[in-house]
């Protein structure tokens, strides 16, 4: 059978990021694939040696939307580790709720999504609508709906007040049934359990291989987790499990970033009941040449900064790895072999940044349309309904 | 493996590759080797010792160019960053991404950031920069300029 | 054309461009379709094809790669097209106005009808944007 080149992208519609993908297909198989990315790289290392170190962390919030709080998190860690110097307790329980906070609401954005490219569109509007709860709860604590700009070397910048802590509270109670409906609605549906499980598996060896991370190493049986490996911030005080499952298919991921929610509700009513007095700010004045590294778990995997300074008030040098960059390669492992209808499901397992999935088309040797991307995606909810229909159901 | 084990072992094992042993801290060891040894060492930690490997940063220091390897070993909170100075007019290093696939893309990356060569690199095409960049210039040296005359600093609006 | 215009406006498909942003603007423009704003209400919606669309969403500071992008979907674009700049980034470029990979502003390149400022706008700005779009066209007629 003839093989057909599917140039994917860059632009879609729904999902954020342009990336481009080329996709060979032999019939409905996918044989390989190819990745462009750089269609949204900003040079954000070469600004931040323009700007200060507190300046900087504005810069590296807005590497990523919903990274926002990673971001900033990894590099002020990163100027700590350059004294080495250790922050206030209160900072540190003001810097996990913080992260914790985006982990939820990066995790139910994630689900929407994954229910939209599967026909699941009760799913999406669930998911996004319980997310905008947790958006109010930061709102509240930083002011901001995203990009909350609460982190700077040596601290916080904003002390969250007594009175605001049982309203976030309430609110995060408020979304706990729902989410328990949508996690049986998820983990219980037989449909979805034929449609996901055994697609796009990753193996252990292969996620050790990509040095994969996160959610996406965890549903391999990789327990691999930043928080409780090398612990930073808060994670050490409370009690909390780390989700790790052994399948590494994308029912597998979906469950992993489902549990992983209710664990970190767990430690976000923990932290914000346990908050403990203190200052919130170092107050660093300058720092002294050296180097030094910050990782921490964001929603998707460790991010990692790497800042060098040679004692101006500049980094000379400020490296970002964010998390997609090490997980991303891992398409090469887990979408050949699969066919075309599943490819959506499973580049958007991983959660990428970005997911390419719509716009995408198919064209066969002579560049003749086949498929567009909105066809992928109905070709991905067909075989949902196709299953339900098997299995008797409406 | 605690920790004073591993590197024992580790300095006992590549004793003529390694330069130089910074102990920063608890958590963070910062060994200077030789550039000819990255193979090896970085085989040994990613296999054999099991570590994982996090990034590579690449540092313009005129007259040097700096390449930092970081890996972390998870079980003892150990994060080991190995370091090679290559010469800045003709920078290059043997390629990890042929054994190894996490180092595919950051390998890319510096290649076209920095001016890098990775001998032996499977897929060395650009990564991030446009396919109208032009060929050998790096916006990460320090002596970058703006080459582009089109370009627009101004506020707008 | 005005009258293609005064047709447009009953329901404005949008479709959404992202050139280089930290998709925060994009994720509150995909906010403005879920439960709690639901822009569906006032006739617009969000189209997964160029060609079906009437107003375009600009997110982001424009980089040397999807700036290419851009032009040749603008001009995929049935005219008339209307052209929304969405957060700081498409607007000015903001913090990226010294990027060496974000050479020239959005405004530069094509031209814009209404800029909404923020970073990123909240979902209400944007709807509110889309209102005063759609008042500001309305009234040219």
């Amino acid at each position: 059978m003839g093989k057909t080149i599917i140039p994917i992208g860059p632009y879609h519609p729904l999902q954020e990021e342009p990336e481009f993908f080329t996709l060979t297909v032999e019939g409905e198989t996918v044989v390989d694939i190819d990745v462009r990315i750089g269609y949204n790289h900003r040079g954000i290392e070469k600004l931040s040696e323009m700007k200060t170190f507190e300046n900087s962390t504005f810069v590296v919030e807005r590497i990523c939307g919903i990274c926002s709080t990673s971001h900033p998190f990894a590099y002020t860690r990163a100027v700590e580790d350059i004294f080495p110097m250790e922050v206030s307790m209160r900072s540190k329980y003001i810097r996990t709720i913080i992260a914790e906070g985006e982990r939820l609401h990066s995790h139910l954005l994630w689900l929407g999504l994954a229910g939209h490219f599967l026909g699941y569109n009760t799913v999406y509007m669930w998911a996004w609508k319980l997310r905008e709860e947790i958006l109010d709860v930061m709102e509240i604590l930083s002011g901001n709906r995203n990009n909350y700009a609460m982190f700077k070397p040596g601290g916080v910048r904003r002390d969250i007040r007594s009175e605001d802590i049982p309203i976030c509270i309430s609110k995060i109670d408020s979304i706990v049934p729902t989410l328990v409906m949508l996690k049986k609605a998820v983990l219980d549906d037989p449909v979805l359990h034929a449609r996901l499980k055994g697609v796009g598996i990753m193996s252990y060896q292969d996620a050790i291989d990509f040095s994969a991370l996160g959610p996406t190493s965890r549903a391999s049986g990789v327990a691999r987790d930043v928080r409780k490996d090398s612990p930073y911030g808060a994670y050490q005080e409370m009690e909390w499990d780390m989700i790790v499952t052994k399948n590494g298919d994308v029912f597998d991921k979906a469950v992993v970033r489902i549990l992983e929610m209710f664990e970190t509700i767990k430690i976000l009513k923990y932290c914000l009941n346990n908050l403990p007095d203190g200052e919130i700010d170092a107050k660093i004045k300058d720092v002294p040449p050296g180097e030094g590294i910050g990782h921490i778990e964001a929603p998707r995997g460790e991010t990692f900064h790497y800042v060098k300074s040679d004692g101006t008030n500049r980094p000379m040098r400020h490296k970002v790895r964010a998390p997609t960059f090490m997980n991303f390669p891992t398409y090469k492992a887990t979408v050949k072999g699969q066919t075309i209808s599943d490819a959506t499901i499973i580049l958007a397992a991983i959660d990428p940044c970005y997911c390419c999935t719509e716009r995408i088309a198919v064209k066969d040797d002579k560049g003749r349309m086949l498929y567009n991307g909105q066809d992928l995606i109905r070709l991905s909810r067909e075989k949902t309904e196709k299953i339900r229909q098997r299995m008797g159901g409406k | 493996m605690i920790r004073q084990e591993l590197l024992l072992d580790f300095t006992s094992r590549f004793h003529a590759d390694i330069l130089d042993l910074e102990d920063k801290s608890n958590t963070r060891v910062y060994v200077n080797i030789t550039p000819e040894s990255i193979v090896r060492i970085g085989n040994y930690l990613f296999r054999n010792v099991g570590a994982r490997f996090n990034i590579a940063t690449a540092t313009d220091m005129p007259p040097k160019i700096e390449i930092l390897y970081h890996f972390i070993v998870e079980d003892i909170n150990l994060l080991i960053s190995l370091r090679v100075f290559l010469d800045r007019e003709k920078p290059e290093i043997e390629s990890l991404a042929k054994e190894i696939e996490a180092f595919n893309w950051i390998e890319r990356e510096m290649s076209e950031l920095l001016g890098i060569t990775f001998i032996g690199h499977p897929d060395p095409r650009r990564l991030l920069l446009s396919d109208n960049w032009p060929e050998g210039v790096c916006p990460l040296r320090q002596d970058y300029e703006e080459w582009d005359i089109t370009a627009d600093r101004t506020r707008g609006v | 054309m005005s009258l293609k215009l005064k047709a447009l406006l009953k329901s404005p498909w949008v479709f959404h461009l992202s050139t280089g942003s930290c998709n925060n603007c994009d994720i509150e423009t995909l906010d403005c379709l879920t439960p709690r704003f639901d822009i569906e209400r006032f006739g617009m919606l969000l189209v997964g094809s160029i060609k079906h669309a009437d107003v375009l969403l600009v997110s982001g500071s424009c980089n040397r790669m999807s700036v290419e992008r851009m032009k040749e979907l603008f001009e995929q674009v049935p005219k008339p097209c209307l052209v929304v700049a969405i957060g700081t980034c498409a607007g000015s470029r903001g913090i990226f106005k010294d990027s060496y990979n974000c050479p020239v502003p959005l405004d530069k390149i094509i031209p814009v009808d209404v800029y909404i400022p923020g970073c990123p706008p909240k979902p209400e700005a944007i709807i509110a944007g889309a209102v005063k779009l759609i008042e500001k066209v309305g009234s040219t007629l």
